[in-house]
């Protein structure tokens, strides 16, 4: 018989070490070195009451701010044994008008993609190769993910990286050069800034009069976050949902339904001013539109006022480094932006462009990087 | 013995709330616990929050109640390792080269030795606290080093070989939470969400930071800003600009302006966005007058 090498855990302690697989069961990531702190910390702090166990699991747990409530939740249901709460950390989200799961979503789908093993996984990769196949706009997005990570505007990073040739001197590594040749002045060294892809933002109108767009849309976003290395896509119609962690799913069809499931508000009505100023208010995502190509697909009809439609365009581009529109309206030749409130956000893009097909849209997704007119000299020509 | 303050401050949860009471920084319940847990777990205190809440002035005072020095590593995007850690100091290297002429010298001494922030820290553990303000800015490559460095709190110079820490050092991490951080750094680190106050608290804070106000002039203070933050802002205003705004009232009212009037005219300090103020102007009247009530 073996001995274990350490003493058994006191059985007081099981529903602490448990807590931790109750988290990842719904979606929280939480390492064994985590719930090894948390115990540490229940000893640590005595524990006095159940706020001294609640704190030292927010403490060492950490919960990401947004899912908070969720997490709370889970700790009544487990601590207190209270079976109403586990309701409550199921639908969360539900009376939140921004919507993010963080990455939980994928942890769970990567999971489920995991278990289903072989014969499933290879099937519905399959079932993706064959879907570009038949597809009218296979050609299309087979030319975003050729493309797209080369065609994306640039930026300079403040990182810089060795170099042969072109560039500033490297004075701290030609010193050092100098210095351990005892003096001499051996080849001087150069060195040079990086460029790296902008980041590039999808903002996608799910309302009932973007309908027959929608399903495309969402296929070309699923090319992009599988193609550019910094994308994020958010869906919005009477709310906002981020749907990147879906997107990122590898197989089309998985994804897509991913990202259905995420979506509450389809074909719905659309408030396209309220919903891009809570984008707004998020910091980590209005940091994330700072210098980014921001690229919203929708019709932009808003109805009734469109004073926060044109304070929330105004804010995006005044982050973005380049702001489009594009519309499915505008692959009538006929159109002209002449709504009232199509003609104030007008001067504010950079482009209002045609979006009413897959085709046309990869064309201008793999043109950001290159210049192009103000939409407002464009428009005011036609 | 510096040890000894950090066993004593950080005997009990209530003992640091209440140290760090004394040295002017108000805590809740959860910061204090996070604090305390930090020192006696040995793990770097991570605090998010939005901005002008008061992270980093969490890190000063905790190094204040320790009695040790505040290390500050304000973190951008490209900080790398010769920021951060250390440099040689190659002019000097050099004269000291030209100098000694056909003597021996050893050019990698001390003296020419530049510590950065991360090895200051490394060298007096017991004597400093390590502020890595901002880390949300810095890129991932800097995230990386700062994981190495807070895993095993040593240092490989090439010329020198590896330092290591004598004890794990205090580190606290803010992050403004404009991305997400590595889960990796989350996991090694103790986390508090830093959230805004409420109103009692507030005026607590505000009336042991600014310089004379009122009771009254405070609380009417914290009420007012947590309704005008509950607007759709761009610029929610935080801690700093709430006193502040204290401030700016009480000057105004002793030069003469009565009370509603004196919180208009220095809404100025509070909001610094000009969209923000007109969507706030036509609410504001009723808002300071509710406060005031």
């Amino acid at each position: 018989m073996r001995q274990p090498a350490h003493p058994p855990l006191p059985r007081a302690a099981a529903p602490f070490l448990s807590f931790g697989r109750v988290l990842r069961r719904y979606g929280f990531a939480v390492a064994p070195e985590q719930t090894q702190s948390f115990m540490a910390a229940v000893t640590l702090l005595g524990p006095r009451s159940m706020q001294d166990i609640l704190e030292a699991a927010l403490a060492t747990l950490a919960p990401p701010p947004e899912r908070r409530d969720a997490f709370l939740a889970l700790f009544r249901s487990h601590f207190h044994g209270d079976p109403a709460a586990l309701l409550v950390a199921a639908n969360a989200e539900d009376d939140v008008r921004v919507k993010d799961d963080g990455d939980a979503r994928e942890r769970q789908a990567a999971t489920l993609q995991e278990r289903t093993g072989g014969a499933l996984a290879s099937a519905a990769e399959q079932l993706a190769v064959r879907d570009f196949a038949a597809d009218g706009e296979s050609a299309a997005l087979l030319s975003i993910r050729r493309a797209l990570a080369t065609s994306l505007p640039v930026r300079r990073t403040f990182r810089s990286v060795r170099t042969r040739s072109r560039g500033q001197f490297d004075v701290r590594r030609s010193l050092r050069g100098i210095v351990q040749a005892d003096g001499d002045v051996p080849r001087p060294l150069l060195r040079r800034r990086l460029s790296v892809p902008r980041k590039l933002l999808l903002l996608i109108d799910v309302s009932g009069s973007m309908k027959l767009q929608t399903t495309d849309y969402l296929t070309t976003a699923h090319a992009v976050v599988q193609s550019a290395a910094k994308a994020e896509v958010f869906a919005f119609g009477t709310r906002l949902t981020r749907i990147t962690p879906s997107l990122r799913i590898r197989a089309r069809g998985q994804a897509l339904a991913h990202a259905a499931d995420q979506v509450e508000d389809w074909d719905g009505g659309t408030r396209f001013g309220p919903t891009l100023l809570a984008f707004l208010a998020v910091p980590r995502f209005a940091a994330f539109a700072c210098g980014a190509a921001i690229v919203i697909l929708s019709d932009a009809l808003e109805r009734g006022d469109h004073a926060a439609m044109e304070m929330a365009i105004r804010r995006l581009s005044a982050r973005a480094f380049r702001l489009s529109l594009c519309t499915p309206l505008a692959g009538d030749p006929r159109f002209r932006p002449e709504t009232a409130a199509l003609r104030a956000i007008v001067p504010m893009l950079d482009d209002l462009v045609d979006g009413s097909s897959i085709a046309r849209l990869t064309d201008f997704i793999l043109s950001l990087g290159r210049p192009a007119a103000a939409a407002d000299a464009i428009w005011r020509r036609a | 013995m510096p040890q000894d303050l950090a066993e004593t401050v950080a005997a009990s949860a209530d003992q640091v709330a209440s140290r760090l009471a004394a040295a002017s920084y108000v805590v809740d319940e959860g910061l204090a616990t996070a604090i305390f847990l930090a020192i006696r777990l040995g793990k770097p205190l991570l605090l998010e929050g939005t901005p002008g809440v008061g992270k980093t002035e969490a890190a000063k005072a905790v190094a204040e109640v320790l009695g040790r020095r505040l290390v500050r590593l304000q973190c951008y995007e490209g900080i790398d390792a010769a920021h951060a850690l250390y440099e040689w100091n190659y002019q000097r290297q050099l004269l000291a080269i030209r100098q000694a002429g056909e003597h021996e010298i050893d050019i990698y001494d001390d003296r020419f030795l530049i510590a950065r922030p991360l090895l200051q820290v490394l060298l007096a553990p017991h004597d400093s606290v390590l502020l890595v303000d901002e880390i949300d800015r810095s890129d991932h490559e800097f995230e990386a080093l700062l994981l190495e460095f807070l895993s095993d709190f040593q240092i490989s110079i090439p010329e020198r070989g590896t330092l290591s820490a004598a004890a794990g050092p205090i580190v606290v991490l803010t992050s403004n939470r404009t991305r997400e951080l590595a889960d990796a750094l989350r996991r090694r680190c103790v986390y508090h969400w830093i959230a805004y106050p409420d109103a009692a608290r507030e005026a607590a804070i505000i009336m042991l930071r600014a310089g004379d106000v009122a009771q009254e002039t405070a609380r009417a203070v914290a009420h007012a800003v947590r309704a005008i933050r509950a607007r759709p802002l761009a610029k929610p205003p935080g801690i700093a600009e709430a006193i502040e705004w204290a401030n700016a009232a009480t000057i105004l009212e002793k030069g003469g302006s009565p009370w509603p009037e004196a919180f208009r005219r220095a809404i100025g300090v509070l909001i610094k966005d000009e969209e923000d103020m007109a969507c706030l102007a036509p609410e504001l009247a009723r808002i300071v007058g509710e406060s005031l009530a």
